[in-house]
């Protein structure tokens, strides 16, 4: 029998839909309602309540925990100032991404780790001589997303919180109610959002301190289903879809760079030292040889596909996760892992990696689409995510 | 005269098509200047805060076949579009008991069977069979009207390359066509259905912006619209703009800004100047003329060529074509504010049924019978109502835990006997209130605000001849290379350089920005 969350006792009968799905040991909601519809315009328009605890949550502290955590990450930790947070991946040796997540600096001496898989063996294997204590608080801390456009008035109706001066990527301590919790201004939906984050023991009464101010606000408990098309709109990329983790892959042409997957904005080569900074340096120096973009459907040749058939296009309504072909000059230069219809933008979209080269070029390359059992290509631009980026999200 | 513009292009009218207009004119490098007589864009499509806190959707309330094409190329979202699923539409019963229809097909399906177990089954049947013809009738929605009498190779072309989309229908639904084309909505879903508020219900977009009733022939054509939205992956293709139609008229007007256009509002444009038949420029209420190379009106075809220009310019059939345009207003709107969401007593709560539309729409008699009091010159007693509570779907249109509800309502004749005046205002308002009441009785003391518009205000205040919201009715004589009149449906007028691209052009009706941007590629082709 997979676990329940901490909030499971809640969410379980507010699943009408009773279409739960594995997410790390867990069973969470893929939609509450029938169709997720609802939940994902709830992002971009009101604010959606998604529980997020089955994310992995490693505490670091100790006199050491600032060189450990910039031993672990690209990124240079020692610039991550106190209540400032940090997204971006931790490599293995061989500079290929293990995991991805946000690196929260709570104090001085004290951060917090999210990642999407297990990490607590590699990150200890890494601590060896440092002081610093490393605690896997995964199932005792509990985790809601509230994201959406009025996400701060509801957090402002009923915690303490200084909101206005919560800028994007920083975090507070706070009281919601009477419980303390720590809100973090991050997401994963590319909207105005928080993270809150709270002792499990806790989770029931912020869930119905959430839900009983928040319906005035348009609260809507949201699934995993609306989350992945707005983290696809938001073009951020997921563990175990849009690439394998390196310490997973059975072959080495499975693992990805943090280059190969456009996030060498988080690869702070001037540090001394982290894990995989020299290949990753050699890397640089070469040029990777794939990189990771968004792709926009042309939507006239979508119809030209289907009209074939006296079709009208046949649209995803859910995200899809599977790897589709890419080309470009007659052959295959990559594949797409995530696709959406984007119901704001009404544009279809995917996240594919692509040949360094023509990822470069940019422009026009073409994706398979199979219409009516026959697998067809549909001219596609790349383009460079986030498809969708409202200013609301850092104003 | 002020040569100092030296605009390329003059759009009269910052309503939705004339703002998509001048962002496409923009688009291709034109210096474009839009002239609204209001104090802000949108025309008929704007969010207006009249009681502090509460934002009434004036007039247009739902978005229904805005272009997908307009929203990416406009890139309408970036701008802060935002269209929000209507998900369902519930026809309550004088009965107590109730109809909806859900976005969950199964849902649907189960309480159709409720009332008749045929029924639930003719539903899918129905709706595939107008998914079919929509798919073969949309492209006309993006198609300039090619004239079927000329021979100019054009022309020929145009209804060539439409023909080809007619080719693939089948018998059976080649034949649905010609009855929808024919028929009323009441006969034909007569051949469908057998429950009432079901008919009824979906008659009701056969009659919306018309003034003929359920039982008049020619009002089923209009049913097939409702399926359109589908086939171009706008599902659920009746939405709400977040912030209210207003939104989508910002929306648009800062894709044009950013576009560079000029926006301009409190301008009232008198009359467009012409100089040996060919348009010049436009003079305003105050004196100002302002030059540009190409004048383009986003007015009714009524005042497009009857008050803007000289009637004696245009050819003389013509201006008869247009005397006879029917542009007669059938609608009014009731705008609430209110403390509390009305509880229906047929299904009480804020269940999501509150999230979707309401319809007063019991029986087809009832809707007939609406119509009988207008034929004669007065409101409907009991008239049909299309209610949505935008507070439900998207809270930053009240004040937190309040509401704002919109009414659309027929039928409000513009030809009133007596004439409109405050007091037949407010008794329409009454008529309105009582109606509803009487199935969510706690509506009356929940009211905070009430604001009541009648095709006399539309026609005032909003610029609505004779306050028909679709710049003329929706019938199929006034349609495709009909609409405004031949041979002047593909947004030329007789006058050079001047041009037509308001809803009372082809496809015309709602918020659907076609015209605005069928014009625009005519006027670019004729550069």
């Amino acid at each position: 029998m997979l676990k329940g969350t901490p909030f499971h006792s809640r969410t379980q009968p507010l699943c009408q839909a009773q279409n739960w799905r594995r997410w790390a040991g867990y069973i969470v909601a893929s939609s509450y309602e029938l169709t997720h519809e609802r939940e994902y315009y709830a992002i971009r328009s009101a604010a959606a309540l998604i529980d997020v605890s089955p994310l992995y949550k490693y505490s670091i502290t100790g006199s050491d925990a600032v060189r450990f955590a910039n031993r672990v990450v690209t990124r240079d930790a020692e610039k991550c100032a106190i209540h400032q947070v940090m997204y971006g991946p931790w490599c293995d040796e061989g500079g290929k991404v293990i995991d991805d997540g946000t690196l929260q600096r709570l104090g001085e001496q004290s951060f917090r780790l999210t990642s999407g898989e297990p990490n607590l063996r590699w990150l200890l294997s890494n601590a060896a001589g440092l002081r610093v204590s490393i605690i896997d608080e995964s199932d005792s801390v509990a985790a809601l997303a509230l994201q959406g456009p009025t996400s701060r008035d509801i957090l402002a109706a009923i915690s303490d919180a200084e909101l206005d001066e919560l800028k994007y990527f920083r975090l507070t301590f706070a009281r919601i109610r009477d419980i303390p919790v720590t809100i973090s201004r991050t997401g994963y939906t590319g909207d105005l959002g928080y993270e809150i984050w709270v002792e499990a023991e806790h989770a029931l009464e912020l869930w119905d301190a959430l839900m009983e101010t928040g319906p005035d606000y348009g609260i809507t408990p949201a699934g995993i289903l609306a989350l992945d098309i707005a983290r696809i709109e938001a073009g951020l990329l997921l563990i175990d879809v849009d690439y394998i983790p390196a310490n997973r892959a059975i072959i080495d042409a499975r693992k990805s760079s943090p280059f190969e997957l456009g996030m060498g904005w988080a690869v702070r080569l001037e540090k001394d030292y982290f894990v995989g900074r020299e290949p990753l340096l050699e890397e640089w120096k070469r040029g990777p040889s794939w990189d990771f973009k968004g792709l926009v459907l042309d939507w006239d040749s979508l119809e030209q596909v289907y009209a074939e058939f006296g079709l009208p296009p046949q649209l995803p309504s859910v995200a899809w996760r599977t790897s589709v072909p890419v080309y470009a000059d007659g052959r295959q230069i990559g594949y797409a892992t995530s696709g959406c219809w984007s119901p704001t933008l009404k544009r279809y979209i995917a996240l594919a990696h692509l040949r360094a080269p023509y990822a470069k070029r940019g422009g026009r390359v073409e994706m398979e689409i199979t219409a009516e059992h026959q697998r067809k290509r549909a001219a596609a631009q790349i383009a460079e995510p986030p498809f969708f980026d409202p200013e609301r999200k850092r104003a | 005269m002020n040569n100092a513009g030296a605009y390329d292009a003059i759009v009269i009218g910052g309503g939705h098509n004339g703002l998509v207009n001048a962002a496409y004119l923009a688009r291709a490098g034109k210096r474009v200047l839009v002239l609204e007589r209001r104090d802000r864009v949108g025309g008929s499509a704007v969010t207006e805060e009249v009681y502090p806190g509460f934002k009434f959707t004036m007039l247009s309330y739902v978005v229904s076949l805005l272009r997908p094409e307009i929203v990416r190329e406009l890139e309408l979202a970036s701008h802060g579009l935002e269209i929000l699923p209507l998900e369902s539409t519930m026809t309550p019963l004088p009965n107590d008991d109730y109809l909806v229809r859900w976005a969950d097909h199964d849902l649907t399906r189960r309480e159709l069977y409720r009332h008749s177990p045929q029924d639930a089954e003719a539903y899918d049947d129905f709706g595939k069979l107008m998914y079919q013809l929509a798919y073969a009738m949309k492209p006309m929605l993006g198609t300039i009207p090619s004239d079927p009498t000329s021979l100019n190779p054009k022309d020929l072309l145009g209804l060539l390359k439409l023909s080809k989309h007619f080719r693939g229908l089948g018998k059976d639904q080649f034949y649905a066509l010609c009855k929808l084309m024919t028929m009323s909505a009441a006969d034909y879903l007569d051949e469908w259905f057998e429950t009432e508020p079901l008919k009824a219900t979906m008659s009701a977009s056969g009659i919306i912006g018309t003034f003929l009733g359920v039982r008049s022939p020619g009002t089923a054509y209009v049913l097939l619209h409702h399926y359109m939205g589908e086939i171009d992956g706008v599902f659920r293709a009746w939405g709400f703009a977040k912030g209210g139609t207003g939104a989508v008229s910002e929306a648009i007007a800062a894709a044009a800004r950013r576009l560079g256009a000029e926006i301009r509002t409190e301008a009232t444009v008198e009359r467009v100047i012409v100089a040996d038949g060919t348009a010049v420029g436009v003079a305003l209420d105050t004196g100002e003329e302002i030059r540009a190379k190409v004048v383009v009106s986003g007015l009714d075809p009524k005042r497009t060529f009857l008050e803007l220009v000289e009637p004696e310019s245009l050819p003389a059939d013509l201006l008869d074509s247009i005397r006879r345009f029917r542009i007669r207003g059938s609608s009014g709107k009731v705008n609430l504010a209110l403390g509390e969401l009305p509880n229906f007593t047929c299904l009480p709560g804020a269940g999501p049924h509150m999230r979707g539309a309401i319809s007063i729409s019991p029986s087809l008699d009832y809707m007939e019978r609406a119509y009988d009091d207008a034929k004669y010159g007065d409101f409907s007693r009991h008239p049909y109502m299309d209610i949505i509570f935008p507070s439900m779907i998207d809270p930053g249109m009240a004040p937190p835990g309040k509401h704002v509800m919109s009414a659309f309502v027929q039928y409000a004749p513009f030809e009133l006997n007596g004439g409109w005046n405050e007091e037949k205002r407010e008794a329409f308002g009454d008529a309105v209130v009582d109606t509803l009441s009487q199935y969510a009785p706690n509506l009356k003391d929940a009211i905070i605000h009430r604001t009541v518009l009648t095709p006399w205000e539309m026609q005032e205040e909003y610029g609505l001849t004779q306050g028909n919201i679709f710049h003329g009715e929706l019938s199929l004589f006034q349609l495709f290379f009909m609409r405004p009149a031949n041979p002047w449906a593909d947004y030329r007028t007789p006058l050079k350089r001047y041009y037509q691209c308001g809803s009372g052009t082809h496809p015309g009706g709602g918020i659907t920005g076609a015209s605005g941007r069928l014009a625009a590629r005519n006027i670019l082709k004729d550069w």
